[in-house]
């Protein structure tokens, strides 16, 4: 999407362009989703930065996850505008993965967690490509980086939620994307999985690939992500945790509603 | 018009209203508990029940029909609820296994029994008659105050407006357990509300109104006034006061434009014979839902699943 | 009547009862593997919505070709109107779920009995039109199996195929969408159209098999074959061949049955083959029938007794259970006399470290989601993750030799 450059005055007065979106993992500019009357989320604007981490906290009810669907075309939008890598989702659609909330499936459906994985690949096959064994090995592969693979003959019911979410993301994986959106990864499931996940997590950022994730944890946001977005419907504030995840920029996006011990425990930067 | 309405048109204009509300007022709950297709369940199985009980008794005469398909409803349901629980089914296919299962038993042990000797109406059953349900006896309008006239009315009018009564009247006396079980199930166990008996009382008393009314307008249709009339009324309101209120209103209308659609549209239209009453009703009672959910003023969907 | 029955079985029982049974497994092969999906999908009784949509189709197929002078009888228009109207019951279904605040079921229901409702306005305005002329239009509800002419075969059988071919070919999208929507509208499938391709097919089938096994029972036949395949398999791909086979199977064998006696007729005798089909797989299936829950009730009840015996040893407590000596003496864990054994004293060891496992395993919160597996008696290493066991065992701290 070509817009005209806007200039903006730098710090020393110099006239820079602004980051361009041009060829960012994400960029919305917008973004408005509503149900009925009532909006989810409003004018929503963000850039995330290839190989960066970023968080999207708010309390229930922000629209994180909605901010989330409405990116992949899940939900329609009212208005605004999404761009991946520069280009529309349907065309960089092969560059982009989803881990859905676990609660949002079946867990008795008839398949089990390898056929779960190759689900991954169904895209590239098409309708009539072959599942070869090269994709099994694939498969295979992915659900070993997630500690998954001694389960692969497994039907999904047997499994823990922590095991479930591990399947999901091993799934995502198979998909190969450089761009990870993932709806409350960490919801429900053990230390051990949160372990497991978050290590791939950053292995996938060591490779340069962008994780975008809602994350419903205060307390782990700065040990795991490097940015974070703070949306209440609207977005309060966006940037390196370092900066942004300030404990007046929390209070704004909960709207008070954080008790001040909470944000003490958290042990942040003040301002 | 006066004597002609009395004796041909009043009965089943009162049966046809009758055997729409009683369908519908329990209707406007099973459509809250999204258990809107027990009806379609139980209309399929009445068929296997009369033929059972025509095999058991030997008489086609409405007694033991009503109390076959009454049996045969329960044990549907029985069914049903086994199997989902046995199987780990979902309630769709648990439904879908047993009625057609229960509807093709009914068909072949129609087809072993001797029906020489009496004949034992499949159409009918699953159509209705609500034509022929006239009142031979009235010669005009005060006939309705004439005792002997009055004994000979079709028996399926005080059949049917007993029922209609006795599910008004259960309707009242459980207003509110029903209104807070249907909204809230965990809640209104903690308030000492019976929750599965209330569910099963539901159940029942809308077999019991199904099978009043297959007699009149038949099985299938029977599902449409369980459904049509309660969904519309749901899309005009709110509050659940109102919305069984909608139905009612809904329901009568359905049933009285349809039986005259029915006989007099053809002859409006030049033709010379009715059409089914019955089917009429229903296919009205689907016009009205059909305005609703273009008009209604509460037919929007709120929440997640609105954008889409 | 069962050399009769063994005869059609074998095809030797008369052009016609072969005709039949052949038909009847094409048509049982093609409803079982299309109606899978939709009971997948967790749809099923949209097929009752689209069997009963189809009637107001008929009736003004039949009006529209009598009035331009056709004969209003001829199949393909009758297949033609049934298809139209059931399609815009199909429609109807989805956008009432879709646009307005009703839920599905409420909008099945509307569907099936206005569609048919109108159906049945139009069948007595035909019997009035052409008095008696119609009277092939009632074997719409129930069917008339044993009157399958040769031309109706070979509509199943092509029909069939056609429909078998596309469940193969949009097997990957259907099985996508069916268990996790989002994820295939994230992948880049269109979630609306695959699920009108799944009852766009069941529709298909539907209306190929009406005249001959009509309205209920073909929803019978869509849905039965499915829900008894889903217990023999874990897999998806195998639910929809044993719903095909168990189609089939229901057809030819009904079909068989119903030749070799006399008012026997053809389609509920399927229908009633199918659901004898379903009851087996319900109480026998391996895995997820009755009996195998039962039995597995049992071989638990054992574990449990062996468990408390192995970890009374450990703690050199003595067993006074008669099962649980029953059990102990069964494996050679305790000699006659109620001592334990060599290998009995290993196992108990192995017996209390496993059960200290699973107190750290309670602790931790893992078991949200996994059910029967942990009954504390499984094998810990078979129920969780390599990374998972060693979290464990840190937490258990150095172990120490068990005395006994």
């Amino acid at each position: 999407m070509r817009e005209t450059p806007v200039k903006v005055a730098a710090e020393d007065g110099r006239i820079v362009k602004p980051p361009t979106s041009d060829d960012s993992p994400l960029a919305v500019r917008g973004l408005t989703v509503s149900y009925g009357d009532k909006p989810a989320i409003f004018s929503v604007d963000t850039i995330v930065p290839q190989g960066s981490m970023m968080a999207i906290v708010g309390p229930n009810g922000a629209g994180k996850s909605t901010l989330l669907k409405a990116v992949l075309g899940i939900v329609k939008s009212l208005s605004g505008t999404v761009s991946i890598f520069g280009e529309s989702l349907s065309e960089a659609q092969q560059r982009v993965a989803y881990v859905p909330q676990r609660a949002s499936v079946d867990w008795d459906f008839p398949t089990r967690v390898i056929d779960v994985v190759l689900m991954g690949l169904y895209r590239k096959l098409g309708l009539l490509g072959w599942l070869t064994n090269h994709h099994r090995k694939t498969a295979r592969a992915c659900l070993e980086r997630v500690g998954m693979v001694q389960f692969a003959e497994r039907q999904i019911v047997q499994l823990s939620g922590g095991q479930q979410q591990r399947v999901f993301l091993a799934r995502a994986l198979a998909q190969d994307a450089d761009l990870y959106l993932l709806d409350e990864p960490f919801a429900g499931v053990d230390a051990a999985t949160e372990k497991a996940i978050i290590d791939v997590l950053k292995s996938l950022k060591s490779q340069n690939k962008t994780v975008v994730c809602v994350h419903h944890d205060l307390a782990t946001v700065a040990d795991y992500f490097d940015r974070v977005l703070l949306i209440n419907v609207q977005k309060i504030a966006e940037g390196p945790v370092a900066t942004s995840f300030t404990a007046e920029n929390l209070q704004r996006t909960y709207g008070g509603r954080l008790a001040a011990t909470h944000i003490d425990d958290l042990r942040l930067p003040a301002g | 018009m006066g004597s002609e309405f009395v004796m041909l048109s009043l009965t089943p204009i009162l049966i046809g209203i009758l055997a729409s509300i009683a369908c519908a007022l329990p209707g406007n709950f099973l459509i809250l508990r999204r258990q809107a297709l027990i009806g379609d369940a139980i209309s399929h199985v009445v068929l296997p029940g009369i033929v059972v009980a025509f095999l058991l008794t030997g008489t086609v005469a409405s007694l033991p029909m009503m109390i076959g398909a009454a049996g045969a409803a329960i044990i549907a349901v029985i069914l049903i609820e086994t199997i989902k629980r046995l199987g780990r089914i979902e309630p769709g296919a648990a439904m879908g296994v047993v009625f057609t299962s229960m509807f093709a038993g009914g068909v072949l042990l129609l087809e072993q029994s001797d029906t020489s000797s009496v004949h034992l109406d499949v159409e009918h059953a699953l159509m209705g008659n609500l034509e022929s349900l006239i009142w031979f006896a009235a010669d005009d309008w005060s006939s309705l105050l004439d005792p002997v006239a009055l004994a000979a009315l079709p028996p399926e009018l005080p059949r049917i407006a007993a029922v209609c009564a006795l599910v008004a009247g259960l309707t009242y006396l459980f207003w509110r357990p029903l209104k807070i079980s249907t909204f809230d199930e965990g809640f209104a166990r903690t308030m000492g509300i019976p929750t599965t008996a209330i569910s099963i009382g539901l159940v029942i008393a809308a077999a019991v109104a199904a099978v009043a009314a297959f007699d009149a307008v038949g099985s299938i249709i029977v599902i449409a006034m369980f459904i049509c009339p309660p969904a519309a009324a749901r899309l005009m309101t709110n509050r659940l006061e109102v919305q069984v209120g909608w139905s009612t209103v809904f329901a009568v209308v359905s049933a009285v434009l349809g039986y005259v659609f029915a006989g007099y549209g053809p002859l409006w239209l030049g033709g010379q014979h009715a059409v089914s009453a019955a089917g009429m009703i229903a296919t009205v009672s689907g016009v009205i839902l059909g305005l609703a959910c273009l008009f209604g003023p509460q037919r929007k969907r709120v929440g997640e699943a609105a954008t889409d | 009547m069962w050399t009769t029955f063994l005869d059609a079985l074998l095809l030797q029982a008369g052009y016609n009862a072969a005709l039949v049974a052949v038909g009847a497994a094409l048509l049982g092969i093609a409803a079982g593997t299309s109606g899978t999906f939709l009971v997948l999908r967790k749809r099923a009784l949209v097929s009752d919505a689209i069997a009963h949509a189809t009637l107001p189709g008929i009736g003004l197929a039949f009006i529209c070709m009598t009035a331009l002078g056709g004969d209003g009888r001829n199949l393909a228009g009758l297949m033609l109107g049934s298809a139209l109207t059931a399609a815009a019951g199909l429609l109807l279904v989805a956008w009432i779920s879709r646009a307005t605040r009703l839920s599905e079921d409420a909008a099945i229901g509307a569907v099936l009995s206005v569609f048919f409702g109108f159906g049945i306005v139009l069948l007595t305005l035909i019997q009035t039109m052409s008095s008696g002329r119609q009277a092939g239009l009632d074997g719409l509800l129930l069917g008339s199996t044993a009157g399958m002419l040769f031309q109706d075969g070979i509509i199943i059988a092509i029909g069939g195929a056609l429909a078998v071919g596309a469940v193969f070919a949009l097997r990957r999208p259907m099985t996508l969408v069916a268990f996790d929507a989002d994820f295939a509208k994230a992948s880049g499938w269109n979630v609306g159209h695959v699920d009108l391709a799944i009852m766009g097919l069941v529709l298909g089938v539907a209306v190929i098999g009406l005249k001959t096994a009509g309205l209920i029972l073909i929803v019978a036949m869509l849905i039965i074959p499915a829900v008894a395949a889903r217990f023999w398999t874990e897999r998806t791909e195998h639910v929809v061949l044993g719903a095909g086979l168990f189609g089939g199977l229901s057809g030819y064998v009904g079909a068989a049955l119903s030749a070799s006696a006399p008012a026997l007729p053809t389609g509920p005798v399927i229908v009633l083959v199918c659901a004898f089909l379903f009851v087996l797989s319900l109480l026998f299936a391996p895995i997820r029938g009755v009996l195998a829950s039962l039995l597995r009730h049992r071989r638990f009840q054992v574990r449990v007794h062996r468990r408390q015996g192995l970890l009374a040893l450990a703690h050199s407590e003595a067993v006074h259970d008669r099962m649980t000596l029953a059990v102990l003496r069964r494996d050679d864990l305790i000699r006659a006399d109620g001592v334990a054994t060599d290998i009995g004293r290993a196992q108990a060891a192995k017996a209390l470290l496993d059960e200290r496992r699973w107190e750290i395993v309670r602790q931790m919160q893992f078991a949200e989601g996994l059910k029967a597996n942990f009954d504390g008696l499984t094998p810990i290493e078979g129920v969780l993750t390599k990374d998972e066991l060693a979290e464990v065992d840190r937490r258990l701290g150095p172990l120490s030799i068990v005395g006994g």
